[in-house]
């Protein structure tokens, strides 16, 4: 019964990509959407970066739903890592310290924290003019987090500061895209003027939105490396 | 074009190295290398969006989590 069951579902998925694939001409070019992009993209959109104009503007409700999978990918590891685990044997292996780190790690790092903030943010802000953007920038800032963990024994993150970051950084996203659902008609509608090419307040709501998407996934990834840091360790 | 050939074979040594290594640490500094290699082929290959993505997160922040990871189980395979 159950391999009768498994081999109609299998037959059942092979005759439907069959009579799917077989309307698909194949090794003919096919790429009619990638030559509007590059011919009408700059036009619609104002972002002379391509790639963002596609993940922000004709694609951007993909980007809300991969910025949902960070989340709940966040989520589940928060969960995970704080699963209560049986008591003995943790108070002494909790009091077992790392060496410190020297001095000059230890400044170096303390150094390099707001240089690399900095250039995270400049990243995603200017995610619609040069390559990058939200994720590039989120990634990078949650890399100097990551820099002040291993230079600093003692180092601790507030979590609450991250979370109401993330959380207004995703209420921001909905907002906007509902606000170009009440004005132009459709969800994330890109609703601001244009602006003139180049310029940092140019292309609507995009550097909003890759702003939203840089803080969020930023704040996601920190509080990630903060929890693998913080877990008590198993042996 | 020659530069791509010689990265990709390196690249495809890191791998199977990540593949053969029994300590886990060095198996992770492997993985981080086909990350790096990988991220330099994207930019040469004109991705340089995908190219900063893969710095960021393949070579910098899941060798480390991994590496945390690995510190508090256990480091080599059995």
């Amino acid at each position: 019964m159950r391999a009768f069951v498994s081999f109609s579902v299998l037959a059942l998925i092979v005759v439907g990509l069959a009579l799917s694939l077989s309307h698909v001409p194949f090794g003919k070019d096919r790429m009619q959407v990638a030559n509007y992009y590059l011919d009408h993209g700059v036009a619609d959109t104002g972002a002379t970066n391509l790639v963002t104009a596609v993940v922000l503007n004709y694609r951007a409700l993909d980007t809300l739903g991969e910025v949902t999978v960070l989340f709940i990918a966040s989520l589940g590891l928060g969960v995970f890592l704080s699963w209560p685990k049986k008591k003995e044997g943790t108070q002494e292996e909790g009091k077992r310290e790392l060496p410190e780190a020297s001095l000059i790690v230890r400044r170096g790092s303390q150094f390099l924290f707001p240089l690399i903030i900095l250039f995270g943010g400049y990243i995603f802000l200017h995610g619609h003019l040069t390559p990058g953007g939200g994720f590039q920038g989120g990634s990078v800032i949650a890399s100097a987090f990551l820099l002040m963990f291993l230079g600093n024994n003692a180092y601790r993150l507030r979590h609450t500061p991250l979370t109401v970051t993330e959380s207004l950084a995703g209420i921001t996203f909905v907002v906007v895209g509902l606000i170009g659902l009440g004005v132009g008609g459709y969800f994330l509608n890109n609703f601001l003027p244009k602006g003139s090419m180049f310029s940092l307040f140019s292309a609507g709501v995009i550097p909003i939105l890759y702003s939203a998407i840089g803080l969020k996934v930023g704040a996601e990834l920190s509080g990630i490396v903060a929890n693998m840091f913080e877990s008590r360790s198993e042996r | 074009m020659i530069y791509i050939a010689i990265l990709t074979v390196a690249m495809l040594i890191a791998g199977l190295a990540a593949y053969f290594f029994r300590d886990l640490i060095a198996a992770v500094v492997a993985c981080a290398a086909v990350s790096l290699i990988a991220s330099v082929l994207f930019y040469l290959l004109q991705a340089p969006d995908v190219a900063m993505a893969e710095a960021a997160i393949g070579a910098g922040l899941t060798t480390a989590i991994f590496v945390i990871a690995i510190r508090k189980t256990g480091r080599y395979e059995k």
